[in-house]
């Protein structure tokens, strides 16, 4: 079996997940939520990556930072204009 | 209901939720303690069996190919469920001025370059380093979208033009099917890996049907994509954009 512990960089990493993840909840305006929620997503990725699980970190990356944004932004540009 | 209300109601609900993720996180394998027994077997099954060196690729379009086809399949129905909802049969011709920001125009046109390159090598080497069709195709399409970005409306539906992107997204979803049937025409299973040659592991000359299969999605999913974004801008932005909302 593998052991593998926390070394320096992922904890670091971590950390900031959970600041990022405090931050976006703490956020009310919905477009600025928009542009936290896909640097939490980024993080999400950094974390991933040095995890060493790259294929996952790919995956949050286009998910969190290409799709979702773009589908988030479409929503409240309507919502703004009604 | 009054804030007292909504504090009692909330407060016992956290100590139930709060309790039952305390002990779960309690209960977990310790950091680095990986339990299951596939990911030690395919580490050292799939290379000399699939010759692709990324196992996470060779696991999703070879493995587990049949599951991957349903997931193309969950995906083209999403993406014809949109379009069938939100296509209308008139456009609007009247479209909105260019961006007038130099700055998001420069951002964006280097944006557009640099991650269509990526997308590309993503996908062309997913069977190789980490990536993959589908990962490779969402930023091929976010690079596209990035003409959106920094041109005008009229340049990007010639580059996301329906008569494109509709045959492209069929297309890349039959591919992965006739690959698959390729196999049964031979004599194999559905989808076996069995039709070219191994090839050089590490290089892109690998991986059998694999690169194939790749590419069928990678098409597939940046098609399909490409045509949300379109319905969703064609649906919401155009017409705010050109008369102050409906």
């Amino acid at each position: 079996m593998i052991v593998a512990t926390l070394v320096p960089l992922q904890a670091t990493i971590l950390a900031l997940v959970g600041i990022g993840a405090t931050v976006l909840i703490l956020t009310r305006d919905p477009l600025r939520m928009t542009i936290v929620s896909g640097v939490y997503g980024w993080l999400l990725t950094l974390l991933f990556f040095v995890l060493s699980a790259p294929d996952v970190a790919l995956s949050m990356l286009v998910v969190s930072c290409v799709g979702y944004p773009v589908i988030l932004l479409v929503a409240v540009t309507r919502s703004r204009n009604k | 209901m009054s804030r007292r209300a909504r504090i009692l109601v909330f407060l016992p609900a956290l100590a139930v939720f709060g309790a039952l993720l305390v002990w779960a996180v309690v209960g977990l394998p310790d950091f680095g303690h990986y339990v299951g027994p596939y990911g030690y077997l395919l580490n050292h099954v799939a290379l000399p069996e699939r010759h692709m060196t990324n196992v996470v690729t060779a696991v999703v379009f070879d493995y587990r190919g049949f599951d991957t086809m349903g997931e193309e399949f969950i995906l083209l129905g999403a993406v014809t469920g949109v379009a069938l909802l939100l296509r209308s049969q008139e456009r609007d011709e009247e479209v909105r001025e260019g961006v007038g920001s130099d700055t998001v125009r420069v951002v964006g046109i280097v944006l557009a370059g640099a991650a269509l390159l990526v997308g590309l090598w993503l996908i062309a080497f997913g069977f190789v380093t980490p990536g993959g069709g589908f990962q490779g195709g969402v930023i091929v399409a976010g690079a596209i979208f990035c003409v959106f970005l920094c041109a005008d409306f009229s340049a990007w539906r010639g580059v996301a033009s329906q008569t494109v992107l509709d045959p492209l997204e069929g297309l890349g979803a039959a591919g992965y099917v006739v690959i698959g049937l390729a196999a049964l025409i031979s004599g194999y299973p559905f989808l076996t890996n069995e039709l070219l040659g191994p090839g050089v592991p590490g290089t892109l000359h690998s991986g059998g049907t694999g690169p194939f299969i790749n590419w069928c999605v990678a098409f597939a999913v940046s098609a399909g994509v490409l045509i949300l974004f379109s319905e969703f801008l064609e649906e919401y932005i155009v017409p705010i954009a050109a008369g102050g909302g409906k």
